[in-house]
């Protein structure tokens, strides 16, 4: 699961317009910023930069997984891919197509395209609608009769692992964490979607009900040839499952790559401490002092410059001065190894960066597109 | 704390200027012509004439609106048709009336729901409890001005102890302290009374078991308070939203005293109310509605301000 | 089974059978219900006041309005005067039932109308937010600066008296509280994750409030509504009071006790009558809602 996925099972000609070379999904320059409003007139008054200009594409059949702890803006991101809001700038192509604009994908061809497990909460199946109706409800939307849409609904419980005569007529509140994720993937599949965004998807389960939806993830995954976003601030579960990490601290992109590079060699200092973070079973492994100190500054007057460079221990003037860049994460092979930091850039003033003439990591190794 | 202050002072504007122009809309909306309902049905062609030039009446509806605001704001609320009197007199002199029945009303309702709604509370599903729930049921059910008469034949025609109907002497030499005076107003105030007692009763009591199921009551008793103390701390804790009630209730009982006012005819604004209705006075009528509707508005936002100030958890940016 | 290897079969076979039958929200409700013998009476209490007033026509013994000089004021059992007569000799239970119709009239349709035009304000106000939001709950905003009452007395007090204009007065009345339970409501479910996937499939916004939204928010709507029936019914009685509802000689509770006040030296058992009818009918309204509340109020 460390190089790029090759080419899996075709889909059919119909479905896969770019063939195995394009993409799945290339987001470029997201930005979304909330804005603050205060005062006697309601003006807006500062903004939560919530998803700052990212950058990042998936792979067709791969496992991106995202990272990043509460309030770095992931399920920010995974609501404007989802178009579920408004994003203020930036574009998507899905599947070589542009989405949204004139001569691209329509919204609704996106939603055909793209779905959305939500993380298991009382709130994310509707309370008064049997979990067959839940999950029908998306094949009636588009058009399916009320028939034909209840058996898919009952060949999709099947299909999670639920039987359809004894789990279809259920209500939620009858079911238990494990079982609310199923039906939650199995709506999610109700639409015959390419691509999964899984935001937090295993995150409130018991570790033994998380270990059976990850299994079944994965076994959908071959059977129904999809590709996985996969959310979460669980460092153990992101490296199961993803191929491929991307890390995100306050709105950014930190850190991009396969994920035993990741893992094995985190290059971003925030990477390293929240791999730091993770606590060893062995007891001769006691961690004494926490990796990471104090918590993450407010979004809404982020750090200037480098963000993380408040908590760095290895901070320095240019830390604070200048912005250090990702690199370009869309025209990057998929097998490098990117990390936003002033220690890693040759020539960027930090006495760490390594010399311009010895470079290590090669910054450009042809196009993608 | 004053930008709170301040901001809700500017938000309360929208609303009073909606107001005006509801109570503007009423008499637009009186059926036929607008200038009948505001002159006395005797006068001739030529004061009609004239009332018609001076109210605008051929002028667009928004400028006759404007200039009805402009009179309003200085105070100039129009000629009674009944009485012939200024509308503004009349119903000042009526809202004294009103706001001092109304405030012993919800201080009394206040105290006994105070002291109810903490022995329900502390005895939860005892007969006590049954009691007050029932009272508390009774309260809102009940139609005032039924309770009204009910009181009158009890109190005055069966056992004779107090008036029926009246304010005594008339209200420019009212003394509350004097008994002669004052028992004119006792049975128009526990009349009042009772609706604010039965939801302030809920509304205590629910609270307050509320408030004895948490955590920190237990380690209250925990250190050795006794039960008395605890219920003292438990009231301090709901006083905020109590007092705010109390604030609500007046404001509901200036506005809504017509019913009352009229089975005892106390001279007040809700019997100025009933008057106007009867004798399809508009202007009397809509005056007293303005000011009414004004005190209700200006009494919500004394609350708000109380208890932004007193309850550390509103918010205050 | 399909492809699901063994990993996965684990967990079929530890689901266990539902131990009981599987039961909707309003069966659950029911359940509850069941036991609650207080809501229960006061629920069948309405509907013998219902049935008496519908079947008022029939089953009163004499005509309500027929009036009698000579009888005038006579009291509870006086021959065939079961309960009496008022001032002008009409026979009270006679009139008592037919004014049955006109108070449970004023008390059920005004709220049906206010609970449909306000619910669909609030709704839309919820869902929408924004722009929409503030413009539909500022204008509530103004119609809650004024208590009921007074509300009630300006409108009916400038539109005139009748039935008509009453139902319109108490229909106004009620639409503002009405909208912002229903746009809390709506505001509440609106966040709620399953409202997101429902619009991550493509659904129209009609779709989704119909299909996901409404469900949810029609049963704090609806119990709200409830125990606005009983609030109805006493306005209805106090602008009948007035004067301000139906016309004389229409039996009308409230406007009974306005006219018998007078009598209230002669006859004060017979004066006080009508109130008694309201006070019952508004207990039983009340008792019912709070019922209705507690049964639906916990999530199943």
């Amino acid at each position: 699961m460390t190089d790029v996925i090759e080419t899996t099972t075709p889909t059919p000609a119909s479905r896969d317009r770019g063939g195995p070379a394009q993409p799945m999904l290339i987001v470029e320059n997201i930005k979304k910023y909330f804005p603050i409003r205060a005062g006697l007139l309601n003006r807006k008054v500062a903004e939560v930069k919530a998803v700052d200009d990212i950058s990042f594409y998936v792979l067709k059949g791969e496992t991106l997984g995202i990272v990043g702890e509460s309030g770095c803006g992931k399920s920010t991101l995974a609501r404007l891919l989802m178009y579920l809001i408004e994003k203020d700038e930036g574009h998507l192509v899905l599947d070589g197509d542009p989405v949204g604009e004139k001569a691209g994908v329509p919204l609704d061809g996106l939603r055909r395209s793209l779905q959305m497990v939500f993380q298991d909460s009382y709130s994310s199946l509707n309370p008064r609608l049997p979990i067959e109706s839940s999950i029908a409800y998306g094949p009636k939307v588009q058009g399916a009769s009320a028939k034909s849409a209840k058996e898919q609904a009952r060949a999709l419980l099947e299909k999670v692992g639920l039987k359809a005569d004894r789990f279809g007529q259920r209500y939620p509140h009858e079911l238990s964490g494990g079982q609310k994720q199923r039906v939650n993937i199995a709506r999610a599949l109700a639409l015959d979607p390419r691509l999964l965004i899984l935001d937090e998807a295993v995150s409130a389960l018991d570790k033994s009900v998380e270990a059976q939806v990850l299994n079944l993830l994965g076994d959908l995954k071959e059977q129904l040839n999809l590709t996985y976003i996969f959310i979460s601030h669980d460092l153990h579960v992101v490296k199961y499952i993803s191929d491929r990490v991307l890390v995100m601290y306050l709105g950014q992109v930190v850190e991009i790559g396969p994920v035993d590079k990741i893992y094995e060699d985190p290059k971003h200092p925030y990477t390293q401490a929240l791999l730091a973070c993770r606590l060893s079973m062995d007891p001769d492994e006691r961690v004494d002092a926490a990796p990471l100190a104090g918590d993450p500054p407010n979004p809404v007057n982020p750090p200037s410059g480098c963000r993380f460079h408040t908590r760095c221990p290895h901070a320095e003037d240019v830390c604070m001065s200048k912005m250090p860049a990702l690199g370009d994460a869309l025209r990057s092979d998929p097998s490098e190894h990117l990390a936003a930091c002033h220690m890693v850039h040759a020539g960027s003033g930090h006495s760490k960066a390594p010399n311009p003439e010895v470079t290590t990591l090669p910054l450009w190794q042809g196009e993608m597109r | 704390m004053w930008m709170y202050a301040l901001r809700r002072l500017i938000l309360t504007i929208p609303i009073l200027l909606g107001v005006t122009v509801i109570c503007f809309a009423l008499v637009q909306l009186a059926p036929g012509d607008p200038v009948q309902s505001l002159v006395r049905p005797d006068a001739t062609p030529e004061q009609i004439q004239s009332l018609r030039a001076f109210y605008g009446l051929d002028q667009p509806l928004v400028i006759q609106y404007l200039l009805w605001l402009w009179r309003v704001l200085g105070g100039n609320f129009g000629m009674s048709i009944s009485t012939n009197l200024p509308v503004a007199t009349e119903v000042l002199r009526a809202f004294q009336n009103t706001i001092v029945i109304a405030l012993i009303s919800v201080v009394i309702a206040f105290i006994v729901s105070m002291i109810l709604g903490v022995i329900a509370a502390t005895r939860p599903g005892s007969i006590v409890d049954r009691l007050v729930t029932a009272i508390a049921v009774f309260g809102i059910s009940v139609p005032t001005f039924w309770l009204a008469v009910v009181l009158v034949i009890f109190f005055a025609v069966e056992l004779g102890w107090l008036p029926a109907t009246g304010m005594g002497g008339g209200s420019d030499t009212f003394n509350y302290l004097d008994w002669n005076d004052f028992k004119f107003a006792i049975m128009p105030i526990i009349a009042l009374a009772l609706p604010p007692l039965a939801i302030m009763t809920r509304t205590t009591r629910s609270s307050l078991s509320e408030i004895l199921n948490q955590d920190f009551i237990q380690t209250l008793r925990a250190k050795g308070l006794s039960e008395f103390s605890i219920i003292v701390h438990a009231v301090r804790n709901i006083m905020p939203s109590a007092v705010a009630m109390l604030g609500l209730q007046l404001g509901y009982l200036i506005g809504g005293s017509v019913l009352v006012e009229t089975v005892f005819t106390w001279p007040g604004t809700g019997f100025l109310l009933n008057k106007a209705i009867l004798t399809r006075d508009l202007p009397l009528l809509q005056g007293t509605i303005l000011v009414l509707a004004t005190a209700f508005v200006l009494i919500n936002l004394v609350v708000d301000l109380a208890q932004s100030l007193v309850d550390p958890r509103i918010k205050r940016s | 089974m399909t492809d699901i290897p063994a990993g996965s079969l684990h967990i079929d076979k530890a689901q266990a059978a539902p131990a009981s039958k599987v039961r909707g929200y309003w069966g659950s409700v029911w359940n509850r219900l069941r036991y609650d013998y207080v809501t229960l009476s006061c629920m069948a209490l309405i509907a013998v006041i219902v049935l008496l007033a519908v079947f008022a026509p029939w089953i009163a013994p004499m005509d309500p309005d027929k009036s009698s000089m000579a009888n005038r004021l006579r009291p509870i059992g006086y021959k065939k005067f079961l309960l009496g007569t008022d001032e002008q000799g009409r026979d009270m239970l006679s009139r008592l039932l037919w004014g049955g119709r006109n108070s449970l009239l004023m008390g059920i349709v005004p709220v049906i109308f206010a609970t449909t035009i306000g619910g669909a304000f609030g709704v839309v106000a919820g869902y929408y937010g924004g722009k929409v939001n503030m413009v539909i709950m500022r204008t509530m905003d103004v119609f809650f600066a004024f208590p009921s009452v007074l509300l009630a007395v300006a409108i009916a007090g400038s539109l005139g008296g009748g039935i008509f204009n009453q139902m319109l007065t108490l229909t106004v009345v009620l639409i503002p509280p009405i909208c912002r339970v229903a746009e809390t409501a709506t505001s509440q479910v609106r966040s709620l994750d399953f409202v997101d996937a429902a619009r991550a499939s493509g659904a129209s916004t009609i779709s989704i409030l119909f299909s996901h939204v409404l469900i949810n928010v029609l049963s704090p709507v609806l119990v709200y509504s409830s125990t606005l029936v009983s609030i109805s019914i006493i306005l209805a009685a106090g602008l009948s009071f007035l004067g301000l509802g139906v016309a004389p000689p229409t039996a009308d509770w409230g406007l009974m006790l306005s006219t018998l006040r007078q009598s209230i030296y002669v006859q004060p058992l017979i004066a006080a009558l009508p109130g008694v009818a309201i006070l019952i009918t508004s207990i039983a309204f009340n008792l019912v809602s709070d019922g209705l509340r507690q049964a639906m109020d916990v999530k199943a």
